[in-house]
């Protein structure tokens, strides 16, 4: 079949299975957007802004499971998209960028519109192109579809010369990849398992650490099953949220920075940690000199650079979660079964009276909101049936912390970069895989000002995601490491009390609510609810309100600051504008 | 401890530098790289020679491995292998020292490859003793420049018993 660059491209897309596209135009791609004119089952959504889309792109994937795909510019098109791609590097989340490159002939001669996005994006994808050939095209796709989602998925770039897309050659969809440096390995080690299946039998004080790798391979079932066979607590990272059911009453919550502090003092004493799909991250261990100091630690990934990079291991096993579950909960059956319950007793005790005795809470206030209490009512309206995102700081971690996490893909956060402006780009791309559920952006006010102009995507589409703000008319986050660290010295940290949400929720064609006392949280958060249509939620939240726990950076993780101290007088503010 | 490691690699435009943005972008210090292609065209081979605890070059070996255009990595140090590398060396020695400096590059096996009225310029290759040591006894001899072409290695067969 002959056709264009640009046709082979859509084909391909068609291919690979691909429904929606985030994109922006520009130049050099009017022959790819001019061919998806035609194109009736791929529909693209406009965004306003690079970065939104390759938000989206993101969203969509962690949500669906799916490859997400944007579509943008060479230039300042292309080095918009650069956070997003980042963002998805640190996540390990798998999206398609397409970016348009000035004609071949012109790279590298300082052409309008030209930049080396292959040399920008060259350490924070998991691979990139650059399509000299119209023959390579087809291939090359497929190519790119592969990588960005097998193995430890990511973001690869594609970048296409306006010349290559405005070619004509022959489409040839291939039937098979010749990729003889990359193979994943998928099985772990049997041996390495039944050595862990041993230890996990003899330990008498375990924790299992589920990250975001769970999720990523679909392993949340035989997690659970793990867990409850051998009655093992669940902590999870950030990433890990909704791998393992928060209400269940194996559940620790999050550990970490901002973690429960049954999690963190149940790492602490363990006597054995079961770490699948996580990275060690700094967040998460604290000090690392004084992480789980009493652990042996058995370590499951399917990247091999992630372990031994932050802590030593006893066992390593590099494989897909989802497999290496599998083999060890059939390991574990065939052993005779050992009488969990008794072995497991007083660990579960112990951590029963951990989580009796500072259980998550904030104090409740007639007068003012607080932050907590909007997401406990946002959980409540919902049932815990929604697609929660966020944006960074505060926010990001009241979200994590007192939202209940029933199913995975159902929590969408940049924990890796910690990326302000992704959570409402982000929630449309889940709207977008998903137009009938509750989708929701939890957001600071700085946050959501990161990439407010998608508020019009949202309009347009008719993507009825519901934001979140919590307005505390601060860098709530910087503000709180300034007060707890630099004594209260608030260096720029000050937003004052702009915009109004509710005007610009209203400007571009969405709903703007306001609540301002507690009484009007469950009100606003129902009509929110009711409306089919983008709303902005305003709570005017208690700007004093800190995250705790927390661990101190650099302190061990069972150091935490709690909020209970007797409230000093208060202090006049230092802002310094 | 320093390490010889060697990759095979697709010979891909963008590879090396993937390889040394690896090395760049995490801190980790080169001290010699040298590129080649093998036998089957497709595929080049690195020697990269960097220095780091056991558990940096753990990491930079994985790390490299998981580079999607990386076929095999080896570090050579694990194994039995023979290092090369090559010097130029340009030297002005003065006139009573001419033939001592042609005395020394023949104990070396080194060869005159260009020679001027004041000058000769000597190819050795060999070891990194060897070279570090002629470059020592040329120094009296007023070495102008030298240039030094990074180590290639190669693992040796083993000797069946
Ligand atoms: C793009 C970007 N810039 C800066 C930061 C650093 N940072 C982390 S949290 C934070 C404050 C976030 O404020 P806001 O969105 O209002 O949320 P809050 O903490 O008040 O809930 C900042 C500036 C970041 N994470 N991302």
């Amino acid at each position: 079949m002959k056709a264009t660059g640009s046709q082979i491209i859509v084909e391909s897309l068609k291919k690979e299975g691909v429904r929606h596209i985030f994109g922006y135009p520009g130049g050099v791609v009017l022959n790819i957007f001019d061919a998806l004119y035609d194109a009736k089952d791929i529909k693209l959504f406009l965004t306003r802004h690079e970065q939104g889309a390759t938000h989206m792109a993101d969203g969509y994937a962690r949500s669906t499971g799916k490859v997400g795909v944007a579509l943008v510019t060479s230039g300042p098109g292309a080095t918009n998209t650069v956070t997003g791609i980042a963002t998805a590097a640190m996540d390990s989340i798998p999206i398609v960028v397409l970016t348009g490159q000035v004609p071949t002939m012109l790279i590298g001669n300082d052409a309008f519109q030209e930049a080396d996005i292959v040399g920008i994006t060259r350490p924070c994808c998991k691979y990139n192109y650059l399509v000299k050939d119209i023959n390579d095209l087809a291939y090359t796709i497929k190519e790119a579809f592969h990588i960005a989602s097998s193995g430890r998925p990511g973001p690869v770039v594609i970048d296409l010369p306006k010349d290559v897309s405005a070619a004509t050659g022959k489409f040839h969809w291939p039937d098979k990849l010749n990729l003889r440096s990359y193979n994943p390995t998928m099985e772990g080690n049997r041996w390495m398992i039944e050595k862990a299946a041993e230890k996990i039998t003899r330990s008498k004080k375990p924790v299992i650490i589920a990250g975001g790798g769970v999720i990523l391979s679909g392993a949340s079932d035989e997690l659970r099953i793990f867990a409850e066979f051998t009655d093992i607590p669940v902590t999870t990272t950030l990433m890990g949220i909704g791998a393992f059911p928060t209400d269940h009453h194996l559940s620790l919550g999050m550990l970490g920075m901002h973690g429960t502090y049954y999690a963190n003092m149940a790492i602490q004493e363990s006597d054995l940690l079961i770490a699948v799909g996580m990275r060690f991250d700094d967040r998460v261990t604290g000090k690392i000199d004084a992480f789980a100091p009493n652990a042996e630690i058995i370590h499951i990934d399917i990247d091999p650079t992630s372990i031994r990079k932050n802590v030593d291991v006893d066992i390593p096993i590099v494989g897909d979660s989802t497999k290496v579950l599998f083999t060890l909960n059939q390991i574990l059956k065939e052993t005779d079964k050992p009488q969990w319950e008794e072995i497991r007793k007083s660990w579960i005790k112990h951590i029963d009276e951990w989580k009796k005795a500072r259980p998550l809470s904030y104090r409740f206030d007639e007068n003012i909101i607080k932050p907590q209490y909007v997401i406990e009512k946002l959980y409540e309206a919902t049932g815990g049936d929604a697609i929660i995102a966020t944006e960074v700081g505060q926010n990001q971690m009241w979200a994590a912390q007192f939202f209940k996490y029933k199913k995975p893909r159902t929590f969408l956060s940049s924990g890796g970069l910690g990326t302000m402006g992704y959570g409402f780009p982000a929630a449309l791309g889940a709207q977008v895989a998903f137009p009938d559920k509750t989708v929701i952006d939890i957001a600071g006010d700085g946050s959501i000002q990161m990439n407010i102009q998608e508020l019009a995507t949202a309009v347009i589409y008719d993507l009825p995601v519901k934001v979140a703000i919590l307005n505390n008319h601060y860098l709530g986050m910087v503000r709180q490491w300034q007060e707890l660290f630099f004594n209260e010295r608030y260096s720029h940290s000050y937003l004052h009390e702009v915009p109004s949400f509710v005007k610009i929720a209203e400007a571009y064609g969405a709903v703007g609510l306001r609540a301002e006392k507690p009484s009007d949280v469950e009100p606003v958060i129902r009509e929110a609810l009711r409306v089919r249509k983008p709303v902005f939620m305003d709570f005017v939240i208690d700007w004093k309100e800190k995250v705790y726990p927390m661990v101190p950076a650099g302190a061990p993780i069972d150091q935490m600051l709690f909020d209970e101290e007797p409230k000093k007088e208060e202090k006049k503010l230092k802002v310094i504008k | 401890m320093r390490h010889t490691i060697s990759i095979l690699v697709e010979n891909k435009f963008g590879v090396l530098s993937r390889v040394a943005g690896l090395f760049s972008g995490r801190g980790y210090n080169i001290e010699s790289i040298s590129v080649g292609e093998t036998l089957d065209p497709k595929i080049s081979v690195m020697t990269i020679v960097t220095e780091g605890e056991e558990a940096i070059v753990e990491q930079i070996t994985k790390q490299l491995n998981k580079l999607i255009d990386v076929i095999k990595v080896q570090d050579l140090f694990e194994v039995e292998h023979v290092e090369r590398e090559m010097v130029l060396i340009k030297i002005t020695p003065p006139a009573q020292l001419k033939a001592e400096a042609l005395r020394l590059a023949e104990i070396f096996r080194g060869r005159v490859v260009d020679s001027s009225q004041k000058t000769y310029t000597i190819e050795i290759t060999g070891d990194e003793k060897k070279i570090e040591a002629f470059v020592e006894l040329m120094k009296p001899m007023g070495v102008k420049e030298f240039v030094r072409s990074g180590k290639i290695a190669i693992a040796r067969e083993k000797i069946r018993q």
